[in-house]
């Protein structure tokens, strides 16, 4: 395998850090610590923390809603992650994003967004100030299978390849748009074959597959880097989770997730270390204490921290003149 | 000082704000080449190259919601749409995104995207070239919504616009692009945002209006006049931030108000102007705030000058407030 023990175990790291992170989320969402919405990301940490490890760290990020995987990935502390979850002031955002819109603009991540498919045109942009500038990064830009099927993919698709922007697109393919399944959503299922309109190069790929995400990212990042353009890959994942908290799952069977689980990032992860003999069964005990401990340090820190004055209410709506 | 129209006034600014700042951008539909369709950016390609004035795909949504991450990323993007009325597939980047990010990320970062268009009727353009969409947009907390009548507020707005910290949408009265002719003051010029503009001073009722409507509103104050009646005419030049002191100053004096605007009547931004007055100005007024305004109707192609306001009606308007 192309990877060293020590990124191994980091990969290992930070995908047991999203999920016990989301796990303890929901939670605290269930004794309604957390309001409103909560999407997780569980079944699909092998994308973000693969992707993650494939960029430059001031390669920008532009994401979709479920995002608390990719801004823990980037190493942002989770004790201000889970904060803003929690709507305090020592959140990312002050308590005034929330779960859906996570930003740590000096980690060049610039938000997640609610608006489906609403924040590729963004990405574009973000990509196009890039090559304005001769600045050397190259922007991801994560959405799910849902936003293909939205006119705003398409035009931002169009603009990036017009001008040959460095932007690669990351198809997060869960095969669920919230509840309607791909094929019946969606003319093509095989998501990767729509950018062929624009004649942008495009694979699909196991997303589930830690290595097989990074690798794939990291050659299609540096092809845009090196200038050829936009890129786009589907990574064909599952969500073991509903789309979001008191999603009912009418949609599919218990018996159709649990097959899913079987092929658990993490579980694959794991297995393909110790066949390896790159970790061992000591490794994953020493990670699991190690984030256990880092995740209700952030609890404690989200649970401790000040709810936002009242009088921030209409404060940063604009500059005050 | 030099005179120049409305239009000329723009393209000045534009011309003169890329020169004076390499992350000045100009992008819309034919705003290179071509020179956009009201030729408002005529020749700036010429003088900055097809990296700072772009030729965009025909789509809203995409061009603003671009212009969004480019100024996230240190750019200062001027976005043209051809026609206020087309502005309406990029409402959701522009209520949804751009006016949101300062306060979801607690003023960490914002997009200072200038968004200008050209708005209103007057030149026979039917249901889909003639709008005043102002009040979808002021409705929205976030947006700076300004609309000039002059050219030297036309200068100053847009200067301030693109120098500013926060989005701005200029909403420019098509029908003044070449109608309108006055003084421009050279170097530079800036009109803050949220400070109105006593067109003309009375004594008997403020008569407030903006864009194409206060060379009709100043008609209207002739008209009134040949009756005995002094009217203040305003243009609040930035529709929000409203400038409401001047006005509550205005009427607390005049004791009589009409607002004055061509968008429909229902929900248009008079009807906040209004609301404005009566709470502020109520034990001072000796009527009601009157409104002159479009109808609510789709825009007429034939039937324009039937829909649009006019001194005649303003006078009405005016007479009604003074006999009550």
């Amino acid at each position: 395998m192309n990877v060293n023990r020590q990124e191994a175990l980091e990969y290992m790291r930070k995908m047991v850090l999203i999920r016990r992170f989301e796990e303890r989320a929901e939670e605290a969402y269930g004794q309604g610590r957390i309001g409103g919405f909560l999407h997780l990301y569980i079944g699909e940490e092998a994308i973000a923390v693969g992707a993650m490890a494939a960029m430059k760290p001031d390669d920008d990020v532009v994401t979709h809603y479920r995002d608390h995987g990719y801004i823990l990935a980037r190493g942002v502390d989770p004790k201000v992650v889970m904060a803003e979850l929690y709507g305090k002031t020592t959140g990312v955002s002050k308590g005034k994003g929330g779960s859906m819109h996570l930003a740590a603009v000096d980690r060049h991540i610039w938000g997640g967004y609610a608006i489906v498919a609403g924040h590729i045109p963004l990405a574009v942009g973000l990509a196009l100030a890039n090559q304005y500038r001769n600045l050397p990064r190259v922007v991801t830009c994560f959405f799910g299978d849902g936003a293909t099927n939205n006119g705003t993919f398409y035009s931002a698709l169009n603009m990036a390849a017009v001008w040959k922007l460095p932007l690669v697109a990351i198809v997060e393919n869960n095969l669920y748009g919230m509840g309607t399944a791909v094929e019946r959503a969606s003319a093509v299922s095989d998501i990767f074959k729509k950018a062929a309109s624009f004649e942008i190069p495009a694979v699909q790929t196991d997303g589930n597959d830690l290595l097989g995400v990074r690798d794939t990212v990291r050659t299609m990042v540096e092809m845009a880097r090196a200038g050829e353009g936009p890129q786009l890959i589907e990574a064909r994942t599952y969500r073991f989770r509903g789309h979001s908290m008191g999603d009912p799952q009418r949609y599919r069977g218990k018996d159709e997730v649990e097959a899913a689980k079987e092929r658990d990032p993490i579980v694959l992860w794991r297995r393909s270390l110790l066949e390896s003999r790159l970790a061992t069964e000591d490794d994953f005990r020493k990670i699991a204490e190690e984030v256990e401990a880092e995740v209700e340090t952030a609890v404690r820190f989200a649970e401790s921290s000040p709810d936002p004055d009242p009088s921030e209410l209409c404060a940063n709506v604009l500059v005050p003149g | 000082m030099p005179q120049a129209t409305l239009l000329q006034a723009i393209h000045d600014t534009l011309h003169e704000e890329m020169a004076r700042d390499p992350r000045v951008l100009v992008m819309g539909e034919d705003v290179g080449r071509e020179g956009g369709v009201f030729r408002v950016t005529e020749g700036l390609i010429d003088r900055f190259g097809p990296d700072r004035v772009i030729d965009t795909p025909l789509n809203e949504g995409g061009i603003v919601g671009m212009a969004i991450g480019m100024a996230l990323n240190g750019l200062r993007p001027v976005v043209e749409i051809e026609f206020a009325d087309f502005i309406y597939p990029a409402f959701d980047q522009i209520v949804s995104e751009l006016a949101k990010l300062r306060y979801r990320s607690a003023g960490l970062f914002t997009a200072p995207v200038v968004v200008r268009a050209p708005s209103g009727g007057g030149i026979k353009g039917g249901a889909y070239h003639s709008q005043s969409p102002e009040a979808y947009f002021i409705h929205t907390a976030g947006l700076t919504v300004a609309m000039p009548s002059t050219p030297a507020d036309a200068k100053g707005l847009l200067a301030s616009a693109v120098r500013g910290p926060d989005p701005v949408l200029l909403f420019e009265p098509k029908a003044l692009y070449r109608t309108v002719k006055g003084e421009v003051p050279e170097g530079e010029h800036l009109v803050p945002f949220g400070k109105g503009r006593i067109v003309r001073p009375g004594e008997d009722l403020t008569l407030v209006a903006w864009g194409a409507m206060v060379p009709v509103a100043s008609m209207a104050a002739d008209l009134a006049a040949a009756e005995g009646v002094r009217i203040e005419v305003i243009d609040p030049r930035t529709l929000w931030p409203l400038d409401i002191a001047l006005i509550e100053e205005s009427v607390n004096r005049t004791g009589r108000a009409v607002v004055l605007h061509e968008a429909p009547r229902t929900c248009g931004f008079g009807a906040e102007v209004s609301a404005l007055i009566q709470e502020r100005c109520f034990l001072r007024l000796k009527a009601p705030v009157g409104r002159v305004t479009g109808y609510d109707t789709p825009f007429p192609y034939a039937l324009e000058k039937s829909y649009l306001p006019d001194p005649e009606k303003t006078a009405c308007a005016v007479r009604a407030a003074m006999e009550f």
